[in-house]
């Protein structure tokens, strides 16, 4: 089975006053952001969008490293509220799903 | 037009995205003396205001908010074509608006804003908030960092104003980043951390009243019941607490239509500034209470944070039908008029969603229908009580509303899947913190947006009204000796360009069970929908008072069959065909401005009116069918 090459994490707050990454901690397979339960955090991994789509998402904020916490889902269970880097961004499952991320 | 022209003059661009408070920012430097305005070839709204900075004069350009100098909606597309030279001349100097507690997601803008090397500096906003939620960021640092000039500002409370205003005299004196910051999305992240890391000592704490709110707005029961709530308050705020003001402004109106019949010499002049000029400008005017008080309602749910969440709680719904939940807004405004909706679609960032809801907006029941519905409903439809409060009357109305937004999510459902189908763009939303708009805000937004509505409907309407009063008045007639005045008129009327037209239409709106009368009356209602009532009025050549035109109406009788004219198949139909038919001239207008072309009013027009016809005679039938059998 082929084990992600350790990823490069950078700290979205501070590299010098959060302690990087454990090294030794075997890392988790990322998942989609979608498939998060409420109240969850993770890091993000990657952007599996091309073009225009994955482009803004990039602009929101949804960059590899970056610290996101799934917040709450809409009463009819779509969209979901995400917090990251400071704002409080809603995104449909269908977007969340191309972003990978793994639980911080 | 532009404040700008004129050597020496400074221009500024204030660029930011949307909640970070720039157009509070550009309030306080301006005062209320922004002008609005549309920029050139497209339709985004430009508000410029002059500045006096000591001695040197300058624009403040206020830019749509956005995320990204890579546009993907019209209003974003206009802040690149802006700073790219392609309207109007650059701004010389950028002063980028930042909210204090969002400054970690504002750098990514930032960042691309300082690869564009135009002399920029960095203006955090609501700092007040950030320091009550306890947030310490250092302005010094992050100067330092991003080698440009930072300042911090409380716009409302205009703190900090008059130390940006000196700092905004000199661009060119202003230091320029040493290197430009990276271009790549994941390298302008680690370059934003990097920053961040330098000069945040302390990150803000969760916005606790949003916090707590959301807890009750966004509940999953609580939630949905409060936007029930506020959706009934919205109309109950359109149609029965605008309609003193209403009742105020027509009879303004008549007053002053009766004061110019007094002053002028009767005849043609005093017909026609009374029904021509008078009349079409009041027909408009009579429509402002409405849409001041649509457009306080929207700005201040808008400007509090509401309207974010009400997206958020119908955005599934919506989403069914292909659509989302920003075009949810734009929909509920069109109730009101149509012109406001549509021009509420340009917050949505994609052009294909954008495109339907504009394309729909005019089937929902927006209040131009209303007298007709009045009209015809007071005098065919029966007074009886159906169940408790609930009349036979309001429930037609209730049916021809409710026909008028099921058809408009119906038509957005099959363009959706069919000519407007796929869309690569994710949709995304952000929900702001919970503010009180400074009241000044709100004030500046409606007036900015009545003023318009006026002007651009009120040119239309004028000059339409003006045509149609000469289509009606020519070629005159000699009145035979011995016919009584009102006679005199109605035959003027038949003989008339219009009243031709009418019986040239009759052929083909007679299975609908219209004659020449109703057909003047479609005629004229293209113009606006509410002008059929008028037209009506001058067939049966009676005042515009509305009992005695409800009396002529049920009286009128076809002189050749000796049968009533508006017999129940008749006026079903007449109604089911205003649901339909897009007879708005404003409409077409506004919305051939903002798509920029001729090709999609022409098919909304198109659309609707074959819908008219198609579901006009159906109903014809159906209650033809019905009251024979029964």
């Amino acid at each position: 089975m082929s084990h992600p090459a350790e990823p490069i994490h950078r700290d979205a707050i501070s590299p010098d006053r959060v302690p990087r990454a454990r090294e030794d901690h075997v890392a988790e397979a990322p998942v989609s952001l979608a498939s998060l339960e409420v109240g969850a955090t993770a890091r993000v991994v990657s952007v599996d969008a091309e073009g225009p789509a994955g482009r803004r998402l990039q602009d929101l904020g949804f960059v590899p490293g970056t610290l996101v916490e799934v917040r709450r889902r809409a009463p009819l269970g779509d969209p979901v509220e995400f917090e990251l880097r400071g704002t409080h961004l809603c995104l449909r499952r269908g977007e969340a799903a191309r972003i990978r991320v793994r639980r911080a | 037009m532009s404040a700008a022209s004129g050597a020496g003059v400074l221009r500024l661009g204030l660029i930011g995205s949307p909640n970070s408070g720039k157009t509070t920012l550009f309030n306080a430097l301006t005062g209320l003396r922004a002008k609005v305005g549309n920029y050139p070839g497209v339709t985004v709204e430009r508000l410029e205001g002059e500045l006096h900075l000591d001695g040197r004069r300058a624009v403040v350009i206020d830019l749509p908010g956005t995320y990204s100098l890579d546009p993907i909606s019209p209003d974003e597309q206009v802040v690149h074509r802006v700073l790219a030279g392609e309207i109007d001349t650059p701004p010389e100097a950028l002063v980028m608006v930042v909210d204090a507690c969002s400054l970690e997601r504002s750098l990514l803008l930032v960042a691309q804003v300082l690869e564009r090397d135009i002399p920029s500096c960095l203006v955090l906003t609501m700092t007040d908030e950030l320091h009550a939620r306890g947030g310490r960021l250092d302005l010094a640092r992050l100067e330092r960092a991003l080698g440009i000039p930072v300042r911090g500002v409380v716009g409302h409370r205009g703190l900090g104003i008059g130390e940006l205003r000196e700092l905004l005299r000199h661009p060119e004196r202003w230091d320029r980043p040493p290197i430009r910051p990276p271009a790549s999305p994941a390298e302008r992240a680690a370059w934003a951390d990097s920053v961040l890391a330098h000069c945040l000592e302390q990150r803000p704490a969760r916005h606790a009243a949003t916090e707590a709110i959301d807890r009750v707005v966004l509940h999953p029961v609580a939630g949905p019941l409060l936007f029930a709530a506020v959706m009934v308050t919205f109309f109950q705020l359109i149609f029965a607490w605008a309609l003193p003001a209403m009742d105020f402004i027509d009879a303004a109106i008549a007053v002053m239509a009766d004061s110019a019949r007094a002053v002028l010499p009767a005849g043609m002049l005093a017909d026609f500034v009374t029904n021509g000029v008078i009349a079409g400008v009041g027909s408009v005017l009579a429509f402002l209470p409405q849409i001041v008080l649509l457009f306080t309602a929207l700005y201040l749910l808008e400007d509090v944070g509401y309207m974010a969440r009400a997206a958020f709680v119908v955005d599934r719904a919506m989403g069914r039908i292909g659509l989302e939940g920003r075009c949810f807004v734009s929909l509920l405004s069109s109730y009101a008029c149509a012109i406001p909706g549509i021009m509420a679609t340009r917050s949505i960032p994609s052009p294909r969603n954008r495109l339907v809801t504009i394309l729909v907006a005019p089937l929902m029941t927006c209040s131009a229908r209303l007298p007709l519905y009045a009209l015809l409903i007071g005098a065919f439809v029966p007074a009886t009580t159906v169940w408790g409060p609930l009349g036979l009357q309001g429930l037609t109305l209730l049916g021809l509303y409710l026909l008028g937004a099921f058809s408009a999510l119906a038509v957005a459902a099959i363009l959706k899947r069919t000519l407007l189908s796929g869309d690569s763009l994710p949709f995304y939303m952000e929900l702001p913190s919970y503010r009180w708009p400074p009241p000044k805000l709100i004030f500046s937004q409606v007036w900015g947006s009545a003023s318009a509505f006026v002007r651009r409907a009120g040119s239309i309407i004028l000059v339409a009204s003006m045509l149609l009063w000469m289509l009606l008045s020519f070629p005159r007639l000699t009145p035979a000796p011995g016919i009584s005045e009102t006679e005199a008129a109605r035959l003027q009327l038949e003989q008339s360009f219009a009243g031709r037209a009418g019986h040239v239409l009759e052929p083909a709106i007679a299975p609908l069970g219209f004659d020449w009368k109703i057909g003047v009356g479609l005629l004229a209602s293209l113009a606006a929908r509410e002008v059929i009532v008028a037209t009506l009025a001058q067939i049966y050549a009676t005042s515009n008072e509305e009992t005695s035109l409800r009396a002529a109406v049920r009286a009128d009788v076809d002189p050749e069959t000796g049968l009533p004219v508006f017999d129940p198949p008749t006026v079903a139909a007449l109604l089911v065909f205003f649901v339909f038919a897009l007879q708005c001239m404003s409409t077409l207008a506004i919305m051939r401005r903002e798509t920029n072309s001729w090709r999609w009013p022409a098919f909304a027009f198109g659309y609707m009116l074959a819908l008219a016809y198609g579901a006009s005679f159906a109903a014809h039938r159906l209650v033809g069918w019905w009251t024979r059998s029964a």
